[in-house]
């Protein structure tokens, strides 16, 4: 009998200690910002990498739904409630307690949303975007997903370059820090450093978790086998739009959760969290990590995220991600992947059928 | 010969007037027939009389395009191939369709799946009562790849196995399903002698189950022994349907199959 392995599990845990001890000894510690911040980048990847591995689909556009988290966590806590105090839904919330009163930085009275709320919101939003994407798309057979993300990438992107409330190409900045739990508050102040980075990763491992369980459930089994024969899958009793629909809607929601906390930890967002080129960089790290091993993906995703945010790449940043995801494709697209990415690349570029 | 759990004179399985035009290609002819109900019926015909095609429609992994298919008494217009399945309907394939990357206990692992119903989040938190069901999967699936004599190859890569294993593994992951109806599509081709005669016993005993049987196959010899009834289809039209006895005694039945021969 096979027994599921949570020994990897321990591993990052351990892991995690090590990094931290590691920044100490050699008086490194503000890495400890980059490693927080790919830790939640990972989280966005090893969704995507469930999704791409396991469902055998690819979502251009996981950027956005990091996006529709950041930016709603964003704007629904630092925009002013105050003209709209006097109307009935604003009072009802400010009863329910989920209204905080403060003052803006010209002292003038501020309410505004607190984090939790925006939170639940932001992630809520994300699930039920990706739900009505996926109802439509994943009943026909095929890559159609990539298309209708890469289409739903795009609008998001321009949105939030458009709209005012979202601050348009400057994006939206002095968000608060987030009171998660009595001891625990997301933000990057310099005294919430290492309690942050423990965040992160404890939050990544929870992720990675709930993966592997899922993956080696009953759920995860059908998963699994439909990637290999939709048609026996089916005969068996598998409704296979059903379970890559909810696997979609579990990887955008992973994305949202990872855009709402890396907003409060960094303070902001801006729309280049939402561009084509950061969507591209997910998909080119879940390629790379090897899409059926989870651990690869996660391994990669986070080690190479670090890499970009400590400027390792200079201004050739996107550039490195395209050209490992056209190396992949070029060297390894069925071996590592277990996903066929060419006919899908063709698909894209004659439009012809995959 | 009558069986255990349902009446001889209940239809399991019913078509009427079935068609499927492919293009130009009239694959299905305005065929019908009946499969009582705990019976073994036969599908027999040369290359490209229509079979496969026959149980694609019957399975709901295409459409018909003219005609009606009732299963239990009810039609299967519109329901999907994973509905029908689990309506108690389970199939093999004739060009097998194992699961790359499972073992042969996984790929029957995933045969229960109607018939177990741990869900998305249980799965995810992997909730004690997950823990409980897939002991009872695991512990089923075993006792049908032992009914099959495969027991030993259970955590094998079912791709890997030898031909007729990877048969027995179809089999037993049809059966996991616990159908009342299970579509066998050549379930005899690549095997040898002793391997067909396995089959035939098999066979037999899955309908002393209670589980009803249509067989596609071309070793005559295998239909004539354990069928109740044969259909034979000739370029997608049924050209008859009656017992095995009496089907070896048809001059047009003959006739297809010898001119068939002549021309190999
Ligand atoms: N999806 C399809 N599209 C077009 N033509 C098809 C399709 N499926 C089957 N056909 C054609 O329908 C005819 C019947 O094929 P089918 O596979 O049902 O025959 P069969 O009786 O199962 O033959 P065999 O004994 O070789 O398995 C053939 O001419 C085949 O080429
Ligand atoms: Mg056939």
């Amino acid at each position: 009998m096979k027994t599921r392995n949570y020994l990897p599990l321990i591993g990052l845990g351990v892991l995690m200690v090590a990094l931290h001890l590691l920044t100490v000894w050699t008086g490194t510690q503000y890495y400890l910002t980059q490693l927080t911040m790919s830790a939640y980048y990972g989280l966005v990847i090893i969704g995507l990498g469930v999704l791409m591995g396991y469902a055998g689909q690819i979502s251009i556009g996981h950027a956005g739904f990091f996006a529709i988290g950041g930016y709603l966590a964003a704007a629904l806590t630092t925009r002013n409630l105050e003209p709209f105090a006097q109307n009935w839904w604003v009072q009802l919330l400010d009863k329910a307690g989920v209204i905080v009163h403060g003052q803006d930085i010209y002292g003038l009275s501020q309410m505004t949303f607190t984090p939790w709320l925006a939170c639940i919101v932001a992630v809520t939003t994300a699930g039920l975007v990706a739900l009505v994407i996926g109802i439509p798309v994943l009943k026909l057979k095929g890559h159609y997903l990539a298309m209708a993300t890469l289409g739903f990438g795009t609008i998001v992107y321009r949105i939030f370059l458009a709209m005012p409330y979202f601050g348009e190409s400057d994006g939206i900045t002095e968000v608060p820090g987030f009171d998660m739990l009595p001891f625990l508050t997301i933000s990057g102040d310099m005294s919430h450093r290492v309690l942050n980075f423990y965040a992160s990763w404890t939050l990544l491992i929870v992720g990675m978790l709930f993966l592997i369980n899922l993956i080696g459930s009953r759920v995860g089994r059908a998963l699994r086998s439909l990637h290999s024969s939709e048609e026996a899958a089916e005969a068996s009793g598998i409704n296979a739009g059903r379970f890559k629909l909810k696997v979609f809607v579990l990887s955008a929601i992973y994305a949202a959760v990872a855009g709402v906390l890396l907003t409060h930890y960094n303070g902001g967002i801006g729309p280049s969290e939402a561009s084509m080129a950061k969507s591209v960089r997910y998909v080119a790290l879940v390629a790379v990590g090897g899409m059926l091993n989870l651990w690869g993906t996660l391994i990669m995703g986070v080690g190479l995220t670090f890499l970009s945010l400590r400027g390792v790449f200079g201004s050739f940043d996107d550039a490195v991600f395209g050209t490992i995801l056209i190396l992949v494709m070029l060297f390894s697209p069925e071996g590592i992947l277990g996903l066929k990415l060419r006919p899908l690349l063709r698909q894209l570029i004659i439009g012809g059928r995959a | 010969m009558s069986p255990k759990t349902s009446p001889a004179n209940e239809t399991m399985l019913e078509l009427s007037g079935v068609h499927k035009r492919f293009g130009g290609l009239h694959a299905v002819n305005d065929v019908s027939f009946k499969v009582p109900t705990g019976s073994i019926k036969a599908l027999i015909g040369p290359n490209g009389a229509g079979k496969t095609t026959l149980f694609n429609l019957i399975a709901g992994n295409l459409p018909v395009s003219e005609g009606s298919i009732h299963f239990c008494g009810q039609s299967i217009e519109g329901q999907k191939t994973y509905e029908i399945a689990r309506m108690g309907m389970a199939r093999t394939f004739q060009n097998i369709k194992l699961f790359h990357g499972m073992s042969a206990l996984e790929c029957v692992m995933v045969g229960r799946h109607s018939r177990s119903r741990s869900g998305f989040f249980a799965g995810m938190l992997s909730l004690p009562t997950t823990w409980k069901e897939e002991k009872a999967i695991r512990a089923r699936s075993m006792e049908l790849l032992d009914l099959l004599g495969i027991a030993d190859l259970a955590d094998t890569e079912a791709t890997s196995l030898a031909f007729g294993q990877q048969r027995a593994v179809e089999m037993a992951r049809a059966l996991a399903l616990e159908p009342k109806l299970i579509l066998l599509d050549e379930p005899a081709a690549g095997l040898n002698i002793y391997e067909t005669a396995e089959v035939a016993r098999l066979i037999s005993a899955i309908r002393d189950m209670g589980i009803t049987v249509l067989l596609v196959e071309h070793d005559m010899s295998l239909v004539m022994d354990i069928s109740d009834e044969i259909v034979v289809l000739s370029f997608g039209s049924k050209l008859a349907e009656d017992t095995p006895a009496n089907i070896q005694q048809n001059e047009e039945v003959i006739k297809i199959y010898l001119g068939e021969d002549e021309t190999v």
